[in-house]
């Protein structure tokens, strides 16, 4: 079992670990997921996401290779803007959800997933070979700080970040980089820095009283209630960004024109209908209604299942991410939880409101 | 007068003559974190030793309590509906979570004495 350089920090704050993809992770703190949830959307909440993968593609064609990989377009990226989009594979399914940031003229970082790490890099590397790129993996740690008072934390800590709007990034030099980003709908930050740096500098966020280190359980509700999906459950090498909901993150003259891998099955996707889709869920009982739960129309015939789903503690109610048949998604839909047919509510995403500092429009 | 017996599965029955009040123990609560939600069984269900009683929920994960013995459920508490954190302000007193007769009280047995399960807690540490 792989650790992060913070292992010791989270077993000295009483952290329960587990194993989540290949590393050893803390689920939560003594202070409960619950309030670690609330925690979070009340003040500052510290994440350790050191297992995600970092890679930084460089050279004269990075722009046109990243183009390839991903249904966006790079070159259309100012310096530090940073855009949420996935890897598709030839039929269009995800796999894996990625942010790619623009850090120069012919450099990009992309984040991934920890759990497709290593095939992630191993599609970049067999999809390189054509393209005059580097590619390189960077070992560091990773840490989210998301809420409200996230930004009075960090300056106070003397990072210089109240300038950046959501989705911005900036380097700031001896490997250390900081990107208006997060997973729980909030304001936050998300920073990358060396390992022989980051017990350091976790120990001052963590002094500040509005910071609580939040673990892998409150990660998860905070980010249903948000409406983003987690890979492995929301998204799968068989789901399309269609079926997921997420076409809002593929422009729409690439629908049309884009040459990115699974572009020709997407476009047969979107002119064929979906014939799954994502749809929000709650319900007016209390029963939380988790990831697997059978959903069911009226007659009781399966209709798709529920991907991600548990108790939102800000939304005071369960919050569930469905996969449906898309032609059951306006009839009623049932959960079968253990003995019980529970009436789902199709629900608005996000279950809480998204709180991001997004740049001004003029 | 009332006898207060502990099972490894980190319940409590409290036996007043042929009637016991079953709760999870104060260790189960804290380990399980804030519950969200209590599923609880039927006035009137007829439970098997080991039988789903109950179901907690925290944030993360629903768990099952077992029915520590045979017989028929004559109450539950009825406020965790409302308000499940009870359980965890009283897992030994305001939390309990249901009622039931015994259909045969030597099913309890190997249940233990408090002594018991503070030791068996304490060698799970």
């Amino acid at each position: 079992m792989k650790t992060t350089a913070l292992h010791k920090f989270h077993i000295d704050r009483g952290a329960k670990m587990v194993p989540f993809a290949g590393y050893e992770m803390p689920v939560q703190y003594p202070l409960g997921v619950l309030k670690e949830h609330l925690h979070t959307r009340a003040a500052a909440g510290l994440f350790d996401i050191s297992h995600m993968m970092h890679v930084v593609i460089e050279g004269a064609s990075a722009a046109k290779f990243i183009a390839h990989l991903a249904p966006l377009r790079p070159s259309d990226l100012s310096q530090g803007e940073a855009k949420y989009s996935v890897f598709l594979n030839g039929q269009a399914g995800i796999i894996d959800d990625i942010i790619v940031t623009r850090l120069g003229d012919e450099r990009f970082l992309i984040v991934c997933n920890a759990g497709c790490a290593e095939k992630d890099f191993e599609h970049i590397t067999s999809e390189a070979s054509a393209y005059d790129v580097s590619r390189e993996r960077i070992e560091r740690s990773f840490l989210a700080l998301q809420g409200p008072k996230a930004e009075a934390v960090l300056t106070s800590a003397g990072m210089e970040v109240a300038h950046l709007n959501f989705m911005e990034a900036r380097e700031l030099g001896n490997g250390w980089f900081v990107s208006r980003t997060g997973y729980t709908g909030e304001d936050g930050f998300e920073v990358a820095l060396p390992n022989d740096a980051v017990v350091e500098f976790t120990q001052k966020l963590v002094s500040n009283d509005a910071v609580e280190p939040i673990g892998l359980g409150a990660r998860d509700s905070l980010r249903i209630e948000a409406g983003l999906s987690l890979y492995g459950q929301d998204l799968a090498e068989d789901i399309t960004p269609h079926e997921a909901g997420l076409m809002w993150a593929i422009p729409k003259d690439l629908r049309a024109e884009g040459t990115f891998i699974g572009a020709d099955a997407l476009r047969q996707s979107l002119a064929d209908g979906r014939k799954r889709m994502r749809v929000g869920l709650s319900t007016s009982e209390k029963v939380p209604v988790r990831a697997g739960t059978d959903l069911v129309n009226e007659a009781g015939d399966a209709i798709g299942s529920v991907t991600s789903g548990g108790f939102g503690p800000s939304a005071d109610a369960p919050v569930a991410l469905g996969l449906i048949s898309t032609e059951a998604a306006d009839e009623p839909i049932f959960a079968q939880v253990r003995k019980r047919t529970v009436p789902m509510i199709r629900a608005k995403l996000p279950f809480t409101p998204h709180n991001y500092k997004r740049k001004p429009t003029n | 007068m009332s006898k207060l017996l502990y099972t490894k599965e980190h319940e409590w029955i409290a036996i007043d003559g042929n009637e016991a009040t079953v709760g999870i123990t104060d260790f189960a609560q804290s380990e399980l974190g804030d519950l969200v939600f209590v599923e609880l069984p039927e006035v009137g269900a007829d439970l098997s030793k080991e039988d789903d009683a109950v179901v907690v929920e925290s944030v993360k994960a629903a768990s099952d309590v077992y029915a520590p013995a045979s017989g028929t459920v004559t109450a539950i508490n009825d406020r965790l509906e409302g308000e499940p954190a009870l359980v965890n302000a009283g897992a030994e007193g305001d939390g309990w979570l249901f009622k039931m007769t015994l259909s045969d009280p030597s099913e309890l047995d190997d249940a233990l004495s408090a002594d018991d399960y503070k030791k068996f807690v304490e060698e799970q540490g």
